[in-house]
C-alpha cells in the first residue's frame, strides 16, 4: 500500500466520531494498518505494518514522542493494543492502562492485584485483547478478566486454573469470533498443560484441551507411569487462527521436570510441539514435536507465523517456526506436514530428520553424570520474542541467540559456561555489562529466505536478545536487544539505519500504528513504554 | 450550688467517664457519636457495608446482631472479635472508640426518621423506564459507561447517601465522577466525565462514550463543568425516589456471600 493511500485511510479512521467498537473482521483484516488489534497485529502473526511514512529514506530523523513510565519493577514484555488512538498496554503483572496514543497521556487504570502465584520467571503478561468494546486479560493467578475498553470497569472475572497448583497465566488471549481462548503457564513447576475457550460475553468456559493427554486418549502411552500427571506442556504464548481451516494453533512448553527425562520415559506428548486445535471443539486435528522427549527445556512456544506462498510449485498454507532447539522449520498449516527444517544456529544435539521430520538424535548428546556441552543453550536460540514476516519482501525475520551452549548434568540444573553464568536470568530489567568473547553466545537479528531457512543477511546485536521484531512496508526491520539499544534496519540488506539507546532492556518486541496520519513505533525497554515519530 | 457541691459534681463526672466508658453508650456526646460513626467507617463498613447490614444475619443498622449482647459484649466483641468466626479482632481501636462505636449503633438502632419503605421492584422499573438512568449509568454490563457503575453502589453508600444523590446531584461528586467541557477549535463542544488532565492536555470520555484527549493549546476554552446528572426532586414523588433508593440499595456486585 502506498503512503497516501495509508494516510487518507488513518485520517478517515481517526475523524470517525464515536468509539468504533472493534468486530471480529477487523481483527482478521490485513488491511488496519493504523491499527493494532492483537499482539502481532493479525491473527497471521506476520507482525508486519503496512505503514510507510517512516521508510528507508528518513528513518534516520525519528525523533522520541513520548515515554510512560510502569509503576512496575517487572519485566515489560507486552506489546500494546492500539485501537482509534487509543493505547492499551498491560503494567505489570496485571494493572490494563488506557493511554492517548498520540501524547501518553493516561486516561484510566484497571488495577488487578493478583491472589499470591508461583511463576518460574517474573510476574510478566506478554498482553491483551480485544473485540468489541471488550479487553481480555489473562493474570498470573489463573484468571481471564474482560474489562471494559471505554471505562476500565471490570466486566467479568472467570477462574481459569487454580493458581494454589502452581497454574499461572503470562500470555496474550486470543478472541475468534465469540470466543476468547487462554493457555496455562507454570509447566516448570509440573502442571498439566491445558488450553480453554471461553463466551466472550458472559465468561463462561465453552472447551477446554489438555496438551497431555489423558489416558485412554492417543499419545497417552508416550509418558511413563504417573508422569503424564505433572508433565507441564504449558502454552504460555500467543497463539495463531487459520479462518479457512478452523484452526487455532499453539506451541507448547517443555515437558516437567525439565532437565531430567529419567522420570517420564517417551517422547511426552504434546510437549514441544506445535498443537492445531479446532476453533469450535478444541478437538486437538494434527500435531508436530519438535523435540521429543526434551531434556533442555525447550519450549516450544514461539508465537506461529502463518504465510501463503508457493511450495513446491503451488500455492500452499504455511507456517514458518524458529525454535528454542535452534532448528527453523516450514508445516503445512492444514495438515501438520513436515515439509523443511535445518538449524539456524550452532546446533549439535541432533543430525538431521528422519522422513517423517521427526529429528535425528546425536549419540551422547544428552545429560551426563560429568555434563554433555549441548548447543543451544537452556535459553535457546530464541525464546518467546516473536519474529516476523515480510510479504513484501518474502523474508522470514528472526531476532535470536547464535553459538550459546550450556553444560547439561544428570539430575541437575544445567550450568552456563563462563560468563554465559550470567545468561541463566531470564530477562532481567536491568542492564548489565557485557563480557562475552567471540565464542560465547551473542546477539542477531537475521532475515531468512523462507524456501531455503538460509539466512540473507545479520545484524550483530552484540549483546544477547529478548526481544522480538517488526518489520514495515517502510522496508525497514526494527529490533532491541538485551543492551537497551533499539534500531532501525533496511529489511533488505540489514544495513543499520538508526538507533536509540533506551537505557533499559528490550523484553518486548516492537509495533506501529498511526493518528491523525501520524506513524508512530513504540517498544518497551526496562520498564517503559517509548514511542518514536518523524518531526512534524 | 455552693463550692463543696460543685466539687463533688465534677468528682463525679470525672469518675463516671474515667472509670466507665460503658457509660458513654447512655450519655453519649455529638462528638462521641461523629466519633463513632468514624471508627465505623475506618474499621467495620469494609466487611458489614455502610449500612451495616451486609454480613448473613447482622444487621448493625437496627441493632439486629446474632443474639441479644449488652454494650460492654459488644465493645468487646469489636476489640477481639469473635473466635472461630470470620469477626477478626480489631487492636488498633481503642476501648474508648469501641464505645464510641457502642454509641454509635445504638443510635442507628433508635432513629426513627420516618422514611418511607421502598419497593425495590418499582424502583428497577422506574430506574430502567422513565428514569432514563441506564443512559449514563451500568449496572452488570447493562447500560452506559459515561457516570458511575452502580452495579457495586451499596457496598459504598448507605441508604441516605444515595437518597441525598439523588435529591442533590452536585452536593457530593467524587474526583472520578467530575464532569469537564471543552470547545474546540473548529467549535465543537465536547463534554463528559473528566479522566485526566495536566499543564498541557486533558482527557474525558465524552457523551459518545468515547475516548478523547485534547491539546490545551488547540481548544478555545476548556474547564470543569456539572454532571448532568438531573435532580429528582422535581418530578418524582417521594414514594418513587424511596422506590429507587430501595432498588439502588440492592445493588452488592462483588459482596461477600
Amino acid at each position: 500500500m502506498k503512503k497516501n493511500s495509508v494516510l487518507l485511510i488513518v485520517a478517515l479512521l481517526i475523524s470517525k466520531a464515536g468509539f468504533s467498537q472493534v468486530s471480529f473482521d477487523d481483527i482478521l483484516s490485513a488491511d488496519n494498518d493504523a491499527n493494532w488489534l492483537s499482539y502481532s497485529q493479525n491473527l497471521f502473526n506476520q507482525r508486519h505494518s503496512g505503514l510507510d511514512q517512516v521508510n528507508t529514506g528518513n528513518v534516520a530523523e525519528l525523533e522520541l514522542q513520548w515515554v510512560w513510565q510502569a509503576r512496575s519493577l517487572e519485566k515489560f514484555e507486552a506489546t500494546p493494543l492500539v485501537v482509534d488512538g487509543v493505547l492499551y498496554t498491560v503494567q505489570a503483572p496485571n494493572d490494563v492502562i488506557a493511554l492517548d496514543a498520540g501524547t501518553g497521556r493516561i486516561f484510566w487504570t484497571y488495577n488487578h492485584e493478583p491472589a499470591p502465584a508461583r511463576t518460574c520467571c517474573g510476574r510478566v503478561n506478554r498482553g491483551l485483547a480485544i473485540l468489541g468494546n471488550t479487553l481480555f486479560m489473562g493474570t498470573v493467578d489463573g484468571r481471564l478478566l474482560a474489562i471494559d475498553a471505554r471505562s476500565g470497569n471490570l466486566i467479568w472475572n472467570t477462574e481459569v486454573a487454580d493458581a494454589d497448583a502452581l497454574y499461572s497465566i503470562t500470555m496474550p488471549p486470543m478472541v475468534v469470533e465469540d470466543k476468547v481462548y487462554i493457555g496455562t503457564a507454570g509447566g516448570d513447576l509440573g502442571i498439566r498443560g491445558y488450553v480453554a475457550a471461553y463466551d466472550v460475553t458472559t465468561g463462561a468456559e465453552i472447551w477446554k484441551t489438555y496438551t497431555i493427554p489423558g489416558p485412554g486418549e492417543p499419545g497417552h502411552e508416550s509418558w511413563s507411569a504417573d508422569s503424564w500427571q505433572t508433565g507441564g506442556a504449558a502454552i504460555w504464548n500467543a497463539g495463531a487462527y487459520d479462518q479457512e481451516a478452523n484452526l487455532v494453533y499453539w506451541g507448547t512448553g517443555n515437558p516437567a521436570p525439565d532437565w531430567d527425562g529419567r522420570s517420564r520415559l517417551g517422547d511426552n506428548l504434546y510437549s514441544d510441539s506445535v498443537v492445531a486445535f479446532d476453533a469450535d471443539t478444541g478437538e486437538i486435528k494434527w500435531h508436530y514435536q519438535f523435540t521429543p522427549h526434551d531434556e533442555m527445556d525447550y519450549d516450544s512456544t514461539q508465537v506461529p507465523v502463518l504465510v501463503d506462498r508457493q511450495w513446491d510449485g503451488r500455492l500452499r498454507k504455511l507456517m514458518l517456526w524458529a525454535n528454542r532447539n535452534g532448528l527453523m522449520y516450514v508445516l503445512d498449516r492444514v495438515t501438520g506436514e513436515f515439509l523443511h527444517g535445518k538449524p539456524y544456529v550452532n546446533v549439535n544435539w541432533m543430525n538431521g530428520f528422519d522422513e517423517s521430520g521427526r529429528p535425528i538424535r546425536a549419540p551422547g548428546m544428552v545429560p551426563s553424570v560429568e555434563g554433555t556441552l549441548i548447543r543451544p543453550h537452556v535459553h535457546g536460540a530464541i525464546n518467546w520474542a516473536p519474529t516476523a514476516y515480510s510479504p513484501k519482501h518474502d523474508l522470514y525475520y528472526v531476532a535470536h541467540w547464535e553459538d550459546s551452549g550450556i553444560l547439561a548434568i544428570e539430575g541437575q540444573f544445567p550450568q552456563a559456561l563462563g560468563v554465559n553464568r550470567r545468561q541463566t536470568t531470564m530477562g532481567d530489567v536491568a542492564l548489565e555489562p557485557f563480557l562475552n568473547n567471540n565464542e560465547e553466545a551473542r546477539g542477531v537479528i537475521r532475515a531468512y529466505d523462507p524456501d531455503t531457512l538460509d539466512a540473507v543477511w545479520e545484524f550483530d546485536l552484540g549483546n544477547i536478545t529478548w526481544g522480538g521484531v517488526l518489520t514495515t512496508d517502510g522496508d525497514i526491520v526494527f529490533g532491541g536487544g538485551k543492551d537497551g539499544y533499539f534500531v532501525a534496519l533496511d529489511a533488505s540488506s540489514g544495513e543499520l539505519l538508526w538507533k536509540a539507546n533506551l537505557g533499559g532492556q528490550v523484553n518486548a518486541a516492537p509495533m506501529s500504528y498511526a493518528v491523525n496520519g501520524k506513524q508512530y513505533i513504540a517498544i518497551a525497554a526496562g520498564t517503559a513504554l517509548f514511542t518514536f515519530a518523524l518531526p512534524e | 450550688m455552693n463550692s463543696l457541691q460543685t466539687c463533688l459534681s465534677l468528682l463525679v463526672v470525672l469518675l463516671v467517664v474515667t472509670t466507665s466508658p460503658s457509660s458513654l453508650a447512655q450519655h453519649e456526646t455529638g462528638a462521641d457519636l461523629l466519633g463513632g460513626e468514624r471508627a465505623f467507617r475506618d474499621y467495620c463498613a469494609n466487611c458489614h457495608g455502610p449500612d451495616g447490614d451486609l454480613i448473613g444475619q447482622v444487621d448493625l443498622g437496627h441493632n439486629n446482631f446474632r443474639q441479644p449482647y449488652s454494650d460492654e459484649e459488644i465493645a468487646g466483641i469489636i476489640m477481639n472479635g469473635i473466635p472461630n468466626t470470620p469477626m477478626p479482632p480489631t487492636p488498633r481501636v481503642t476501648e474508648e472508640q469501641a464505645y464510641m462505636l457502642v454509641a454509635y449503633l445504638r443510635s442507628l438502632g433508635e432513629r426513627d426518621d420516618g422514611a418511607l419503605s421502598g419497593n425495590v421492584a418499582r424502583g428497577q422499573t422506574l430506574y430502567e423506564g422513565r428514569g432514563k438512568c441506564m443512559d449514563c449509568h451500568m449496572i452488570n454490563g447493562r447500560g452506559s459507561v459515561l457516570g458511575p457503575d452502580l452495579s457495586s453502589i451499596a457496598l459504598v453508600r448507605s441508604a441516605k447517601e444515595l437518597e441525598q444523590s439523588l435529591l442533590e446531584p452536585d452536593s457530593e461528586v467524587q474526583p472520578g465522577n467530575r464532569f469537564y467541557s471543552v470547545q474546540t477549535s473548529n467549535g465543537e463542544m465536547v463534554s463528559g466525565r473528566l479522566l485526566n488532565h495536566d499543564a498541557f492536555t486533558v482527557q474525558m470520555l465524552d457523551s459518545n462514550e468515547t475516548l478523547r484527549s485534547f491539546e490545551k493549546s488547540q481548544l478555545i476554552s476548556f474547564g470543569f463543568s456539572n454532571p448532568d446528572m438531573p435532580s429528582l426532586a422535581t418530578g418524582y414523588t417521594q414514594q418513587e425516589i424511596a422506590d429507587l433508593v430501595a432498588y439502588l440499595s440492592t445493588l452488592r456486585r462483588g459482596a461477600a456471600q
